[in-house]
This record gives C-alpha cells, structure tokens and sequence, in this order.
C-alpha cells in the first residue's frame, strides 16, 4: 500500500468514508463520488422544487495490498480483476465504475452491493435444504449469465456471493477468473493451481483454467457443505488436494438423511471428476434445482457409501496421466448444450405443426449433442371469466395437457434426462413464454405459427410476438402442407 | 486519441485500400505504419506513393527490411523475397526509392516505441516470434508498450513486475486493456501478407485515453491482389499466400 488511507480522503474524485474489510490481496472501502451533492443540487435547478436530491450511489473501492509484499499473486489478481470487471455487466456482477493506474495507487471502484456474503451463512450449516436449493438455483444463474459473458470464475464459494435486495445472485471477487479473449496472467506467472483448496475442481488442480463447469464443481462443494454442515473433501493442503481426483466424497445423505435423493443426485453430479459427467452448463443445473420432479434419478441418488476400493483405484491411475486443456472454449462448452424451449399447440388441428416441430427440432438435436429441451405448452386463461380448468368429466387440464405434452415428447430421440415439460396457465401465452424463455436462459425457442387469415393479422399471433419481444433466438415452424397452399395462392 | 498502427503492407493495393477504410470509419485521430510498404506485391508504386501523401499529413512511417533493401543489399533475403526485391526496383522511381531510404528506423513518443521488427536491435531485423525473443527485448527496452510487426502474425507479449512473459493470441476486434502494471509489445499482424492461415489483412488500432489496444481483420478482395501478382510475372508462392493467408 503506497498511500496511508484515511476516511475522508479523497482519490481520483472518490472520497473514502468508512473501511470495510482488508482481506489477504485487498481492501475494501465504502466511498462516494465527491460532487454526488453538487450535481444533485443542479438537478433541483432544472426542476425547481419537484424531487428531493437522489442519494449518492453506494460504491466501493478496491485497493489491491501489493507494494510491501514480495508475494506477486496480489498483483497479478488486481490486474486480473483490472483487465475482467470493465467486461462484464448485468444484475450477477457489481457494476464497474472505475479503475486507476498505478500511481500514486491503484484501484477498482464499483457498485457497492448490501448485506453479507454467504460466507455469513456457515455459522448456521448444515441449513435447510430447502433454502439450499434456493440458494444453488440462484448462483447457477448468476455463473450462466458469467459464462455467456466468456468469463470463468474459478473461485466460486460462499465470501465470494452476495444477493441483491431484489432477490439476485451477484459474483463478486474476479481475481482469479480467466476471460477467453484476454491473456490470462495468472497462468503465465505461476507454475501451480490456484483458487481456494476446499473448492478447487480436480481440473482446476491439475492447473487447467478453460473450463466453465469448474464453476459448477465449486457450486457443488458449496451445495453440499450447505447441506451436510461439512466440506466434501475436507480443507486440504499441499499434495493432498490431488485426491479430489480419484476420492469421492461421503454421499451427502449418509450424513443428512433428510437430504432428498434428487437434491444428492444434483449435488454429485455437480462433483464428478470428469467434466463430462457434470452438467453441461449452469442453466441446466439450475433448471434441475428448480424442478426436482424432473430430476432424473441415478445410482448417485441413492448411494450411502464411498465408492469402493477398485473403482477409487481406476481413478488414481487415471488421474497420473491427466492432461490440462490449453485453450478455453467457453463460448464452445456452452452453444453445444443449449435449452431449446418448444412451444407445442396441442390443438386437434396442430397435428402437421406437431409433426414439422418434431422434425425440426430433430435435425437441432442432431447437431447440438447436449441440447436439453423444455417442452412448454400455455393454457391460456380468460382476462375476465373464472376459468373452468377441468372438462366436462372433472379431469384437470392442466393434467391432460402435461399427458399430452409428454406423449409428443416421448417420439424425440433425446434421453429422458435432457427433456423437461411444463404446462403454463396464462392470459398472455406470448409473455407466458417469454418469461419462461428469460428466467431459464433459454437459448432458442421453436415455436410453430399457423396459416395466417384476416383475423390473425389483426389481433397479432403468439408466433409474431415471440419473435418481436424474445431475448434469445427464435425459430418458427409452418406445416408443409401452409407452404404447398401458399405456392399455389 | 486513436491510433491506428499498420504493417507489412508489401505492395499490396486491395489491402491496404480496404485497411485505410476502415480505419477513417472508426475516425482514427492517426496512423502509425510500421514498415515494408514493399516486396511480394504487385502495385509497390502506389503503395508508396499513398504512404508518402499520408506522411505528408501527418502519419508517421517506419524503415521495414524490404525496404531498406530496395537501396541496399537483399543477400540476406530468402530466393522469393529477392526475386521480388528485384522485379520492385524497377517498378520505382528516384523520389520513391528516396522516400523509403530516407525512413527513420524507430519512433518514440512517451512512453511508447515504435519500430519494425523489434526494440533492442531494429536494424539486425530480428524476429519476435515466442516469448523468449520477447523477454530478450524486454530486458533491453525501456518503453512500456511497443508497436512492432515483421512477424506478419499478431501476438500480444507482456511482462509482468515479475518479468514474467506470457503471449497472447488476440481474437478480432477485442478490446485488450494495456495495464499499466505491466510492459507491452504488440506485434501486429501484416496488412498484405497475412500468414495465420486467414486472408484478411491485419491492423490494430491503440486508443491512448482508455489504454486499449483493438486488433482488427479487414476482408479485402485478396484474389484479385492475386491475380495482379500472377500478371506481374512475380513467383506463383506469392500469388497462393494471398490466396490462403498463410
């Protein structure tokens, strides 16, 4: 640290009001823009006596502990989190304001998100599963929205999450995460693994940086610590942190039995040595948490014990010739396993539209090996009437629907772990949909639309609506036989 | 400030044209041209007379090896960089050749150096090629970052405080944040002879107030630069470079 720092003291245009934390690379100060006051004060002249003046952004400067140490993993983390925060934007990370040189002391300022980490939670382990789940769900989708972005976090654990007052996941802390598109320094400086040893995953260890699901392999550790009240692989040092290699962990429910066989399903899975036998991506495992009947049960569910003598063994022979990736390709791991969502009309008169979706979605799975589909059909509501949701026999809609929807399904080539269904009842099936599309970080949505008529146009169909307003890529299917009759019209 | 950092143009019209386009549509404040207007490509001419006109308003030009070969010996030069040496001189006149003789070697301005092929030696025209070449200029360079080409494939070295060197392969039009922890040496890919397997030309482009360095591909109309070299009468190699980008 160059300069003494003090409350009051006023850097770049930052005046520092209150120390926060000093951690082992950096500390943290609450600041504020100084002039916050003066610019509040020519709004008040622009709108003379309307609103009061807004309060100054909460932000926070970060100040990396470099000079008095020979140790250079502060400065190569601080130029790290330098060179990554600028990228990176949305409701997951804090929002970068500014960054200073080297002289007289460099910083970080950013958006100062409230409360406690999770790291305030494990004075209260093992919680409730429930709020386990909950938890998972949401820092999944906060490593999805990071790994769009083509960054790894590779340090994924409970000081480095916080939440929004809204109810978001935000990652914070980027000094040892790896953007594809910029050098990493971290690599080139040091000869070992990085990150903190009760989180690492095995490639981690083995000092590969380019792959996203070591994000999920850490959120696996902290889901099972949250469950269980313990680490799965304890808090190693040195050379032992190679076990996580060949060593499973004790089945999360030999220790907490009340921990359901899906959620220790999930929670193993995000725990496989191999990458490959992770899940694909964040999105899918969030969308997992969030639909436990959905969850497709393995031997892992249901496992008590460690695994035994001979398998352990395979794993250790295979760890002493495990290779690092060079290159990461994280835009790569994601766009092969991506949620496609289907919007199926399970009208009588769809059944060409069924039939084209199916092909066509056919052809998508062919190409994307990890595709996972979410199968959607609406149930649409009336604005005003009291819906009557069961037919004339009282059998609930809703449940026929999801029948229905499952019997479409079962004629894809997909393994029943990848597809999911769902039945939404809405006014407005196109924001019904969306919605569905944007909570779940769906990547393309195949959606049929039905021959256009007079009345079509003018109210506006489903189809046209998706296509105007969806975050994401959207196919929509015609029937042949709407293309033959066009040709001849 | 933008600055907009060209290299290894090497006759090559199409190229070059496309580059300086795209280069005014992004408003560059400057140009930067680190050498080799000249050898493989078939219109040497016009390269250096447009490269005179925009010294004239105010770009800054560098001496490259194929250059300073024009005047001087090609008996280090490879038989088809000769050939082309030789089939150049003919195709320039006194104020041209003049004109390129008379290129400075290097260019500093604060704390940043521009040369063609590297820092510590610019006239033994050394190539910067892994991080050991790097590290030798490191060692011997004050500058924080360096502007080089030569190489005609872009590369990104740094040294951290540690004198570390790392490279770093740069992706089309990214931007990359230069710290000013560490020390630079951009090497940027050839306008008119790319080698990296991608036809489309190199150039890079610094904006000094953000300290961000942005790599750019322009697609030209390569195969009609080949042909001109085919035309030429230049050797076949040459015509296939274009073609292939390598």
């Amino acid at each position: 640290m160059r300069l003494r720092l003090e409350a009051g003291m006023v850097i770049d245009g930052f005046r520092l009001i209150e120390h926060l934390n000093t951690g082992g690379m950096a500390q943290i100060w609450a600041v504020e823009r100084v002039g916050d006051g003066d610019a509040a004060q020519d709004n008040e002249e622009a709108a003379p006596g309307t609103e009061p003046a807004p309060a100054p952004e909460p932000l926070v400067m970060k100040f990396p502990m470099l000079i008095d140490s020979d140790d250079p993993i502060p400065i190569v983390c601080f130029e790290t989190e330098q060179m990554i925060m600028p990228r990176l934007s949305g409701r997951h990370v804090p929002r970068f304001v500014a960054t200073g040189p080297l002289d007289p002391q460099p910083y970080i300022v950013m958006e100062r998100i409230q409360g406690d980490s999770l790291k305030s939670r494990l004075a209260n382990v093992p919680l409730l599963w429930q709020e386990v789940v909950e938890i998972g769900a949401k820092v999944a989708r906060a490593l999805h929205d990071l790994h769009l972005q083509k960054v790894i976090h590779l340090d994924v654990k409970p000081s480095n999450v916080m939440f929004r007052e809204t109810g978001e996941a935000v990652l914070i802390d980027f000094g040892f995460a790896r953007h594809e598109q910029l050098p990493d320094l971290l690599a080139e400086e040091f000869r070992e693994p990085f990150g903190t040893t009760p989180y690492m995953a095995p490639e981690q260890v083995l000092e590969d940086r380019a792959d996203p699901r070591s994000d999920l392999f850490a959120l696996g550790v902290m889901l099972y610590f949250f469950v269980t009240g313990e680490r799965p692989f304890g808090t190693p040092k040195g050379g032992q942190i190679r076990r996580r290699l060949w060593r499973d962990p004790v089945p999360p429910r030999a220790l907490k039995p009340d921990c359901p066989p899906w959620l220790q399903e999930i929670i193993l899975r995000c725990l496989e040595v191999d990458p490959n036998d992770r899940y694909a991506t964040a999105a899918q495992l969030a969308l997992d948490l969030e639909n436990p009947n959905q969850v497709r049960l393995t031997e892992r569910a249901e496992r008590l014990e460690r695994d035994g003598g001979l398998k352990t063994f395979r794993r250790w022979l295979k760890a002493r010739s495990a290779k690092p990736l060079e290159t990461p390709n994280i835009v790569g791991q994601l766009s092969q396993a991506p949620i496609i969502l289907v919007a199926v009309d399970l009208s009588p008169e769809g059944g060409d539209l069924r039939e084209a979706q199916r092909v066509l979605l056919g052809r998508i799975l062919s190409m994307e090996m990890e595709a996972r589909v979410a199968c959607v059909n609406v149930l649409k509501l009336s604005r005003l009437a009291v819906d009557v949701l069961e037919d004339e026999e009282g059998r609930s809609l809703h449940v026929q629907r999801l029948i229905q929807l499952r019997h479409w399904g079962a004629g894809l080539e997909i393994p029943k772990e990848r597809i999911t269904y769902s039945v939404l009842e809405a006014v407005d099936p196109a924001a019904a949909l969306i919605d569905y599309a944007r909570h779940n970080a769906v990547d393309h949505i195949v959606i049929g639309a039905r021959a256009s008529s007079a009345f079509r146009r003018y109210l506006g169909s489903v189809s046209s609506q998706v296509v105007a307003e969806a975050p994401c890529s959207v196919t929509v299917v015609r029937p042949p036989r709407e293309l033959r009759e066009a040709g001849e019209g | 400030m933008l600055i907009a950092l060209l290299t290894d143009i090497h006759g090559n019209r199409e190229a070059f044209s496309a580059v300086l386009a795209h280069a005014r549509s992004l408003n560059v404040d400057r140009l930067v041209l680190l050498g080799d207007y000249v050898g493989y490509g078939a219109d040497p001419a016009w390269v250096v007379d447009t490269v005179r006109t925009l010294v004239a308003e105010g770009a800054i030009a560098l001496l490259g090896n194929h250059d300073a070969a024009i005047d001087g010996t090609d008996e280090d030069m490879n038989p088809i960089a000769q050939e082309a040496i030789r089939w150049t001189r003919g195709q320039l006149g006194m104020e041209q050749r003049a004109f390129l003789a008379d290129l400075p070697l290097v260019h500093e301005e604060g704390d940043i150096l521009y040369v063609h092929a590297n820092g510590y030696a610019p006239r033994s025209w050394n190539y910067i090629t892994d991080t050991l070449e790097a590290a030798r200029h490191f060692s011997r360079v004050e500058a924080h970052i360096t502007f080089c080409g030569h190489v005609h494939v872009p590369m990104l070295y740094h040294m951290s405080t540690t004198a570390k060197v790392g490279s770093f392969s740069p992706v089309s039009d990214n931007e990359i944040p230069l710290l000013p922890t560490r020390t630079w040496l951009a090497v940027i890919g050839a306008v008119g002879q790319p080698r990296d397997g991608v036809p489309a030309a190199n150039y890079a482009v610094f904006d000094t107030a953000r300290q961000c360095l942005r790599y750019f591909r322009v697609p030209y109309d390569n195969m009609e630069a080949a042909r001109k070299v085919r035309e030429a009468g230049l050797p076949e190699k040459l015509a296939q470079r274009l073609e292939e980008g390598r």
